[in-house]
């Protein structure tokens, strides 16, 4: 039995995993926590990530608005704190439910549209979402709001100190993978596959497809929330700056750089991003410049995003053996 | 063996990435914002903590100082951010900077429960004056709400009536109107609130028409930064230049004034501000700054430069006192709070809550005899002023 | 009910939907006929108010500042179009929003790097400083200027395009690129001369608001979302559609500032109606774009011949 990945991705990603596994006691053994802190960081943004994958990439359904659910996800943290409730099982049970409804009432709407009409559509919602929270002057309005304790949970899964924040974080996102490639291998997913190629089709065969279409958006929806339900843990402040249409253009890079429509792509694509971000501003604060010239590069020059790449040596070696 | 040679290099490759650490220095961190259009506020506390450096010669007590500076790039989070990796990755021991009073609601926290000292140079919002104080919090500058409290008590001196109000929706914003309307005795005859942040609005055409039919005699205003600019051109556009005079907090300083003087907008001369610094004030630390600050930059440094100034001073001076023992908080805290330093505004002195009790002077607009637009100091409106909330403050 | 602020406000909301119109008409017609998302549209609104002030510091002439502006804006126009956005045409819209993004990185790190971080006044003449005063009506010189200046763009646009021979091109690759190509015109040379138009009216946007706000970094960033706003709402690739759409987008902005906090003062206490106004003033916009999304998503003015 030969248990390693066959192909180059297979290994590269292996090894991402591998090393993100007991991250929290290398950097704690090299006295580095700062580092923790980042890889927390971009953890937590690649659930969100592979949440718009799932839509985006699978399902061809751009959404420029998927900041909003981590938006909703972390003020379901900071609203019920403000007011000292700590529960972590009422924080999460609201981001879901919160999440999963909004997603009804706006994808409803928004999957009547198709290519750039989602795209606006799902902005504007998510701006509806953005000046709401912003005109909340009693949860901070435009200064945010402060979350002074973490969720509490049992405590075999409490949340408090770095680590076990980041076992959090670490299962969440493995857990997002395997449902996101057990569900796009179910029928399910190959409606939504299908109907991104040829909704006519899909129909012809007598699936509805807006209906699964909302569902997946739906879901895909609960699991940014819960993206933001561990960044409102994670940096003890959230502020509507979080929820802009920005932030969710960042999300969108982020699906791109990894690979769209791929398993793991989104994870590495997070990961390159977040780092390639915290490095460069450390060099200059014109790494905006060095950041754009790299975007426009990945657009001109390297298709398919880091995902496509490694496919890539993997037909080159395939080519040569 | 092999471990530790694998944790050697580990440790050596993460040196690398973060820059070697110095023993035997003292590590201050400065948030600021170095990006967006506020960047040239943050330029201005650089220019002044970097002259600050100079004049002490980068030493401390006889200990090397290194600064970090880091940008917040007007945002809360970032600047938490920003905080986080001072804190956790560079270990300084004092953080300062700050001029957002959102930013520093946002980061206080990180710095505060890591046990390090939190000196703002600038923000000074009233939650962290009153309920929210910590032993380890410091201001070089203000409590929000003072420098208004001082335009209020100016506007009831001068018999003004009625006002109309606008700041910033934010933190800060929200002090300001506050401040003055406790100590303005007249009429606030209308309010508005404008979005801030990176996105801020700057144009304020519907709210200057409104503030125009209200009839008010004044307008009270606080815009700071590259907003104060575009206001006062679009007040003096509109045409209330002498219909309804111009008071302001923060809006018309040392930042504002050459591209009002470069726009020509002479209208400005002569307005009045309160501020609790003024280029002009008599004493050798402030001429030594401002003096080598004109020669450096060629312009007047604003009073976020000269609050930045002072903060490094105030460090100084602590670390000075403790012998360079920074692991003895209590010490350094107990040094911090004598401000037994010569601040460029004068001595002052701090309450409970660590905010100075200090003079806020009455300011005018003239030009120097270079012709360069400055401020010059006309009274003092409010002597040894401590801020409202220092009663909320448990300490 | 003070007419005289009705009326005031009703002409800053029109000055302000006439800027809007300027950024949106090049946004509308590049996206509508090369099917092309320019999110970097906005720096050519900032990167216009620059041009514009570098003049008027070294010549004192603001004209000329809006003239040499305007061939600077024409030719960063062609140039992004030529090197970067002609590779783009056929391939996905994801990528267009890809790349332009990066373009918005970088000119605003350029502009930080050339003109510095604080940003740049541009004077005018006094007569522009003053006021007009119409019976018991004031109103600001400059603002009337930028109300006519629109009007006039507007006007010379909607001629350009209704009734030359390269408006009748331009209708057509809108609706039609293959017919445009089967008709054996140099599509190349058409779409970088709408392009460079485009740029060319989106800077003369950022020049006449620079002298009330001052050019600054990443001004465009926020305006380019309500632009895209007024191009949905209007109807992709219509010029008549953007203009009304403008129009619309900025009297609901300035009418709900202006008047917003007074009818939420009847539901809430005063302090909260005070924050969530402009809050609530700025989703209007959204709220209406969604609607007509749902309702009628090929905009209320869609061009004619459009599927």
């Amino acid at each position: 039995m030969n248990w390693l990945p066959q192909t180059i991705s297979g290994r590269v990603y292996t090894a991402v995993l591998l090393i993100l596994a007991p991250a929290p006691f290398v950097f704690e053994w090299i006295n580095q926590p700062f580092y923790l802190d980042l890889l927390s960081r971009a953890l937590i943004l690649a659930i969100a990530v592979v949440s718009l994958n799932l839509i985006l990439g699978f399902g061809g359904m751009v959404s420029l608005g998927h900041a909003a659910y981590i938006g909703i996800g972390a003020y379901s943290v900071g609203i019920p704190s403000y007011y000292d409730y700590y529960n972590g099982w009422l924080h999460l049970g609201l981001a879901l439910s919160i999440s999963a409804a909004f997603a009804f009432v706006t994808g409803a709407i928004s999957l009547r549209t198709k290519g750039v009409y989602f795209i606006m559509i799902t902005m504007a919602f998510s701006q509806m979402v953005y000046f709401t929270f912003l005109s909340l002057e009693e949860y901070g309005a435009d200064d945010g709001l402060v979350i002074y304790s973490r969720s509490e949970f049992p405590e075999w899964l409490s949340m408090d100190g770095s680590t076990s924040l980041y076992y959090w974080i670490f299962g969440l996102l493995l857990l997002s993978l395997l449902f996101v490639r057990r569900l796009v291998h179910a029928r399910f997913g190959r409606v939504i596959v299908g109907s991104k190629f040829n909704e006519q089709r899909m129909q012809a065969l007598g699936f509805n497809t807006y209906r699964y279409r909302l569902v997946c958006y739906m879901i895909s929806a609960m699991m940014c929330s819960l993206a933001g339900m561990l960044l409102g843990n994670f940096t003890g402040f959230i502020s509507p700056d979080m929820i802009g249409w920005a932030r969710s253009g960042e999300l969108i890079f982020m699906v791109i750089i990894g690979g769209a429509g791929t398993f793991f792509g989104p994870l590495v694509g997070t990961i390159a991003f977040v780092l390639l971000e915290e490095f460069l501003s450390l060099i200059t604060v014109y790494w905006h410049l060095i950041f754009g010239v790299m975007l426009v590069a990945l657009v001109l020059f390297g298709k398919g995003g880091i995902d496509g790449w490694l496919s890539l040596l993997d037909r080159k070696r395939a080519g040569n053996g | 063996m092999l471990s530790k040679l694998i944790r050697t290099a580990v440790v050596a490759s993460a040196v690398i990435m973060t820059g070697a650490a110095q023993a035997d220095s003292v590590k201050i961190g400065f948030v600021t914002t170095l990006t967006t259009p506020a960047a040239v506020i943050g330029e201005d506390m650089k220019n002044s903590v970097e002259l600050a450096m100079e004049h002490i010669g980068g030493k401390m007590g006889g200990l090397d100082v290194e600064l970090i500076m880091e940008d917040d790039g007007f945002k809360p989070d970032v600047g938490k951010q920003k905080t986080d990796k001072l804190v956790k990755q560079d270990d300084v021991d004092f953080v300062t900077g700050y001029i957002w009073s959102h930013v520093l609601l946002a980061s206080a926290k990180s710095v505060l429960d890591a046990d390090k000292f939190l000196i703002s140079a600038n923000a000074g919002p009233s939650q962290i004056a009153g309920k929210r104080c910590h032993k380890n919090f410091f201001s070089s500058s203000w409590q929000n709400d003072q420098t208004p409290m001082a335009m209020g008590e100016h506007l009831n001196q001068k018999g003004v009536k009625s006002i109309y109000v606008m700041a910033p929706n934010y933190a800060a914003g929200k002090d300001m109107v506050r401040g003055v309307e406790s100590t303005f005795k007249g009429d606030v005859l209308g309010k508005d609130m404008t979005k801030w942040g990176a996105d801020a609005q700057l144009d304020f055409s519907a709210e200057l028409a409104k503030a125009k039919a209200s009839g008010a005699e004044g307008i009270f205003v606080f815009y700071p930064g590259k907003a104060g600019g575009a206001f006062i051109k679009q007040y003096q556009q509109a045409g209330l230049q002498g219909k309804m005079d111009l008071y302001s907090v923060f809006t018309v300083d040392s930042i504002a004034l050459p591209k009002l003087q470069a726009a020509g907008l002479s209208g400005v001369l002569g307005s009045k501000n309160t501020q609790e610094w003024s280029p002009d004030i008599l004493n050798a630390a402030n001429q030594r700054f401002v003096g080598d600050y004109l020669k450096k930059h060629g312009k007047y440094p604003s009073f976020y430069g000269a609050q930045s100034y002072d903060a490094i001073m105030l460090i100084k001076s602590a670390v000075e006192k403790v012998g360079g023992n920074l692991d003895d908080k209590d010490a350094v805290r107990a040094a911090l709070k004598a401000a037994d330093f010569d601040s460029v505004r004068g001595k002052y002195s701090y309450g409970n809550n660590h905010m100075p009790i200090q003079n806020f002077y009455l300011r005018e607009v003239v030009e120097d005899e270079q012709g360069r637009w400055t401020t010059r100091i006309v009274s003092t409106v409010l002597t040894n002023h401590q801020d409202p909330y220092a009663k909320d403050c448990k300490m | 009910m003070d007419w005289n602020l009705l009326i005031t406000q009703l002409l800053n909301g029109l000055q302000l939907g006439l800027l809007l119109f300027l950024l949106a008409s090049g946004l509308t017609l590049i996206f509508g006929i090369m099917d092309f998302i320019n999110l970097s549209h906005g720096s050519f609104y900032m990167i216009g108010a620059y041009f514009c002030g570098s003049v008027v510091a070294r010549s004192g002439s603001f004209l000329a500042g809006v003239l040499f502006g305007l061939v600077g804006m024409f030719a960063v126009g062609a140039l992004v179009e030529w090197f970067i956005a002609r590779k783009l045409y056929r391939s996905d819209h994801l990528d267009h929003v890809l790349v332009t993004f990066g373009l918005i990185l970088i000119f605003d790190t350029l502009v930080h790097l050339i003109w510095g971080a604080a940003g740049m006044a541009i004077p005018l003449p006094d007569v522009l400083n003053g006021q007009i005063t119409l019976g018991s009506l004031v109103f600001p010189v400059y603002r009337t200027l930028i109300i006519v200046a629109g009007l006039l763009v507007a006007a010379i646009l909607f001629v350009l395009v209704t009734k030359t021979r390269l408006g009748m091109l331009i209708r057509a690759g809108a609706s039609n690129r293959s017919m445009v190509e089967a008709l054996g015109i140099n599509i190349n040379r058409l779409f970088l001369f709408v392009f460079a138009l485009g740029a060319a009216m989106a800077g003369l946007a950022g020049m006449l608001i620079a002298p009330i706000t001052e050019a600054s970094i990443g001004m465009g960033n926020d305006i380019i979302i309500v632009a895209f706003v007024v191009v949905i709402v209007g109807g992709i690739g219509s010029v008549k559609g953007a203009f009304y759409a403008a129009l619309i987008l900025g009297l609901i902005d300035t009418m709900s500032r202006s008047y917003l906090d007074v009818v939420l003062n009847l539901a809430m206490p005063v302090t909260y109606a005070e924050t969530a106004a402009p809050a609530l003033s700025a989703m209007l916009i959204y709220i209406l774009m969604a609607a007509v999304l749902a309702f009628r998503p090929q905009g209320l003015f869609p061009p004619a011949g459009m599927k």
